[in-house]
């Protein structure tokens, strides 16, 4: 099949849905890639770059629509892209198909098939074609950058000759991938870093990066993300009353805000106010991750950096992965590719849109004319539901203690137990057995006793040694046959000589394959 | 040479053979070591041949040469990934001398001694062909599984439990005949029934346990030994014995200690038996390649690695000894974890790496470096499965829950080496090669290693 990058028309828009390195391992799927001439201009891939990797730079879009049979690309498609697609074609980019319903329609009447990177369903299996999880990652770090250039002091804490600078503040709400990823740039650059989401079970993950998860004095039902698969969902009036009131307080001291809360399919939902901006000091910055879609904070313009009037700058723009062009567009191909990789299973270039596989099934808008959006839910849940975890009781020390002292006293007993036991069993023997061999029996018990204490000491690795030269020693049995060799007859002699035979092989043998393996251990 | 001279020796002996053992706590001791251990043999056997009441014939010579000459062809010719076989042939070897040395004693005059001493005496005999018989017979299974002669999976008879204890009570019936003078053919059956037991016993046992039998079957010819040495009213035979014995009983403990199963469990065999329904295992196994690898090397600063019995399979020792020179030059630390049980053989991954010429003082044991993973950036496996599934601390029901394992998947990023998708040896699902922070690194251990050498 013939797969195509489109150069992206959106003005704003500098990533691209093809790099050389994945037109190299899109051939070894058996896949010829074109590209639109300057496609890769925004990430700094030149036209000479994709003809090096093997891809055939075609002028103008039209072309490209013709001559590929899969087009892939960023953006959802123009109204006047869509109209190019026809029947047999396949078409995969972003596609936000719950807003985007006329161009859903105007495809469907095309014929095509549309696969959108936005209905990747969150599944562990479908991670690595996740473009909305790779996007957001690089979201979160570029508003903590921006916020960074926006912010005139630094993040992290000194002690200098000119004084102390106080390190930087910063709240994150939302911890979602773009959240995480800013928590942990966040962090990593030395600020003080607060988190706040709805879900609680992130709260584990957030403490994990190294930041501070802000807890509400909250009594009622708290939601589970796992029953809205990983997503978070609009929460209850108290629930939100009491979150708001946590906001205010915070504000006075927080220098940097990045929001990034979304439901899904629903506006952002307000969480920063007026009130909390006016309470904020100046210079404060406030990156809105939610602004294309309406905004997290009341002040946010989309695409737009504003000056509220106490002095809080926000930033509202919503291109940030673009911002980030060269890794984004590594990232969100590589998405692609796998994307691809899932649908040629054969690895023979041939594509088999598999239409019971969940993941292709959840991201395919339109398929063979029919619209197949929304998607029957996954078979297998995102994350598995968790369980309320028991809480240890912590003994006192009176309770340690006792505990301890019942240990001593039944490790004491069984002990004496075993002694009274074996005590027994040796005047048993000894009432019977001739003095002769209660002799030998005392030798017996304590090499078993000394054997018992040295080999405790020998060292994990020099059990294969050990065991080679107890093989050896264990060859003392030839003294046995040494002492019949000399009787009478033919057989008792002859029997004895195959003893001494092999138990000289296991001397011998033992002790240097030994000597071979310790002189081998050496130290660096 | 006089009899107090002799036992004189005897005692230097075996007060060289305890230095020796005592010896094994260090490397460096451990090289002074095993020339006690010699030395106290050498003084043993001396003593014995010059001693009274052994002719020094040129048939006694003849074994000694012979004998001395192949083992010093064996063990030089012998692969350290061999190793778990030359060790259970040598048992076997200790085996069948007891049983020899038994049945002479039976075969020379012994019933003019005293009513009862002549009982304990033949009780000795007994006892010591009993025990040379199952060694001998359970080393030469272990061998011809280890050596892959025979399948390594557990063979189940119905019933094997009942026919374990019929045989061994069938012994203990010929024993109370044999004493009560009813002739040597007790003697001889008893030695049949005790190969037959040796053989089933080891049979029914699969490969993941091996270390476990071989440290047993290591115990067993330490018993022989001692069991000869009663036969023989020798002291030297006894202390030898009750030190290989008991040397060998505690390496079993600490193999079953390692794998959470009581020692009866090991030794009747037919591990597998699910209790629950195991949990499932959400995700898939992502591949990666060489480059990925080794971009990943050439990034960390801590690496560790995890080798296992797949690493000796594969002879890839060398090429990570090679991998390792090449981290350590460029100034990242490398470590290896060792499992107790990793291997055929206790310590078996030690020396193969020592072969390779790993720097020991690198090669970390599981309870040095379980709290370090989460501090290291880089955790390859190499050919090793159940020792660091994460199931045997997360799902209850795993055959192997409760297992101390090896906490890889708390580093940022494990790779791990492996032929195919297969679930290995032990047939356990291993949940850690579904997990984000894991890669599967296809292919045969060795190439993939040479593969990466290239690519740092």
């Amino acid at each position: 099949m013939r797969v195509g990058a489109l150069k992206e028309t959106m003005v704003s828009e500098r990533r691209v849905a093809l790099t050389p390195e994945s037109a190299v391992q899109l051939a070894k799927m058996g896949h010829v890639c074109l590209a639109e001439s300057g496609s890769g201009l925004g990430a700094g891939i030149s036209d000479g770059a994709y003809r090096a990797a093997g891809v055939a730079v075609v002028e103008g879009a039209d072309a490209l629509i013709a001559g590929a049979d899969i087009i892939i690309k960023v953006r959802p498609p123009t109204h006047d892209e869509a109209t190019k697609l026809t029947a047999g074609k396949t078409l995969i980019s972003f596609f936000y198909p719950a807003q985007n319903s006329d161009l859903l329609k105007q495809s469907q009447a095309t014929g095509a098939n549309v696969i959108a990177m936005d209905m990747v369903p969150r599944i562990s299996r479908a991670q690595k074609m996740d473009a909305l999880s790779s996007m957001a990652n690089i979201a979160g770090y570029r508003a903590v950058i921006e916020a960074a250039a926006n912010f005139g002091r630094f993040f992290t804490g000194q002690v200098t000759a000119a004084g102390k600078i106080p390190p930087a503040k910063v709240l994150v709400i939302g911890a979602g991938v773009a959240g995480l990823a800013a928590i942990g740039t966040s962090v990593s650059l030395g600020a003080i870093t607060l988190a706040f989401d709805v879900r609680p079970e992130v709260a584990e993950q957030i403490e994990s990066i190294g930041a501070e998860f802000v807890y509400l004095d909250f009594a009622g039902h708290l939601q589970d993300g796992a029953a809205t698969g990983g997503y978070a969902a609009p929460s209850s009036p108290e629930f939100r009353e009491k979150q708001l009131e946590t906001f205010l307080k915070l504000a006075p001291d927080i220098d940097i805000v990045i929001t990034t809360a979304l439901i899904p399919g629903r506006d952002a939902p307000k969480l920063w106010l007026a009130d909390m901006v006016a309470a904020m000091k100046p210079g404060s910055v406030i990156v809105d991750l939610a602004a294309e879609r309406g905004g997290n904070c009341d002040l946010t313009v989309a695409d737009e950096k504003i000056v509220s009037p106490n002095g809080v700058t926000i930033i509202g723009y919503t291109d940030f992965p673009s911002r980030m062009s060269a890794q984004a567009s590594a990232l969100y191909s590589t998405n692609i590719r796998h994307m691809l990789a899932d649908l040629t299973p054969g690895k023979d270039g041939v594509l088999f849109h598999n239409m019971e596989d969940d993941v292709i099934r959840g991201a395919t808008v339109v398929f063979d004319g029919v619209i197949t959006f929304p998607p029957t839910p996954p078979k297998i849940l995102a994350i598995a539901a968790q369980k309320p975890k028991e809480k240890v009781k912590e003994p006192t020390p009176e309770e340690k203690r006792a505990s301890e002292l019942a240990a001593f006293r039944s490790a004491s007993r069984t002990h004496v137990m075993l002694l009274l036991a074996g005590g027994l069993l040796l005047a048993l023997v000894g009432a019977y057995a001739p003095p002769a061999f209660m002799a030998h029996f005392i030798v017996f018990v304590l090499a078993c006793f000394v054997g018992f204490q040295v080999i405790w000491g020998v060292s994990h690795a020099l059990h294969t040694p050990l065991m080679a030269v107890t093989n050896a020693i264990s060859g003392i049995i030839v003294l046995g046959a040494l002492l019949q060799i000399g009787s009478e007859g033919w057989l008792v002699p002859l029997l004895a000589s195959v003893s001494v035979l092999i138990a000289t092989v296991n001397i011998v043998g033992g002790f240097m394959v030994t000597r071979r393996m310790l002189m081998m251990f050496q130290k660096s | 040479m006089t009899n107090g001279i002799q036992i004189a020796a005897y005692i230097a002996a075996a007060v060289l053979f305890i230095l020796s053992l005592g010896g094994l706590s260090g490397q460096e001791s451990a090289k002074r070591a095993v020339w006690y251990g010699m030395a106290g043999m050498a003084i043993a056997m001396a003593a014995t041949v010059f001693g009274p009441g052994v002719p020094i014939s040129a048939l006694l010579i003849a074994a000694l040469l012979v004998g001395a000459i192949l083992g010093a062809i064996l063990a030089r010719r012998v692969e350290m990934t061999g190793m778990p076989q030359l060790v259970a042939a040598l048992h076997s070897f200790v085996g069948l001398a007891a049983v020899l040395i038994g049945l002479n004693s039976n075969l020379t005059e012994h019933s003019s001694l005293a009513e009862a001493e002549r009982i304990i005496h033949e009780a000795e005999i007994f006892v010591g062909v009993f025990i040379g018989a199952v060694t001998f017979s359970g080393s030469i299974v272990a061998y011809a599984k280890l050596s892959g002669r025979i399948g390594g999976k557990a063979l189940i008879l119905p019933g094997r439990h009942m026919l374990n204890a019929c045989m061994i009570v069938a012994a203990i019936v010929l024993m109370i005949l044999y004493t009560n003078h009813a002739g040597s053919w007790t003697l001889y059956l008893m030695t049949l029934i005790a190969l037959a037991l040796g053989a089933h016993l080891v049979m029914a046992i699969g490969g993941a346990d091996m270390p476990v039998v071989v440290s047993m079957l290591n115990s067993y010819s330490g018993w022989a030994a001692a069991a000869t040495g009663f036969l023989l009213g020798n002291d030297l035979l006894i202390v030898t014995g009750a030190l290989v014995g008991s040397s060998g009983a505690i390496l079993s403990y600490i193999m079953c200690k390692a794998m959470n199963r009581r020692f009866a469990s090991v030794i009747l065999g037919g591990f597998g038996n699910v209790a629950g329904a195991q949990m499932e295992i959400l995700g898939e196994q992502v591949a990666i390649d060489g480059e990925g690898v080794a971009a990943a090397l050439n990034e960390a600063q801590s690496v560790v690695i995890v080798p296992g019995y797949g690493m000796a399979v594969a002879q890839a020792q060398q090429a990570i000894s090679e991998l390792t020179r090449k981290l350590r030059a460029a100034g990242k630390t490398v470590r290896f974890a060792i499992h107790p049980v990793a291997g055929r053989l206790p310590g078996h991954m030690n020396v193969l790496l020592a072969e390779a010429k790993v720097p020991y003082d690198i090669v970390l044991e599981m309870d040095e470096i379980n709290e370090d993973f989460p501090d290291t950036d880089v955790v390859i496996v190499i050919g090793s499965n159940d020792i660091v599934n994460p199931a045997a601390q997360e799902d209850p029901n795993s055959p192997i829950a409760g297992m101390p394992v090896l906490e890889v998947w708390k580093a940022r990023q494990v790779f791990v080496s492996k032929r195919g998708q297969g679930t290995g040896y032990s047939g356990i699902e291993n949940p850690l090669f579904y997990k984000e922070n894991t890669r599967m690194y296809y292919g045969d251990a060795k190439k993939s290693v040479v593969a990466l050498l290239a690519l740092i």
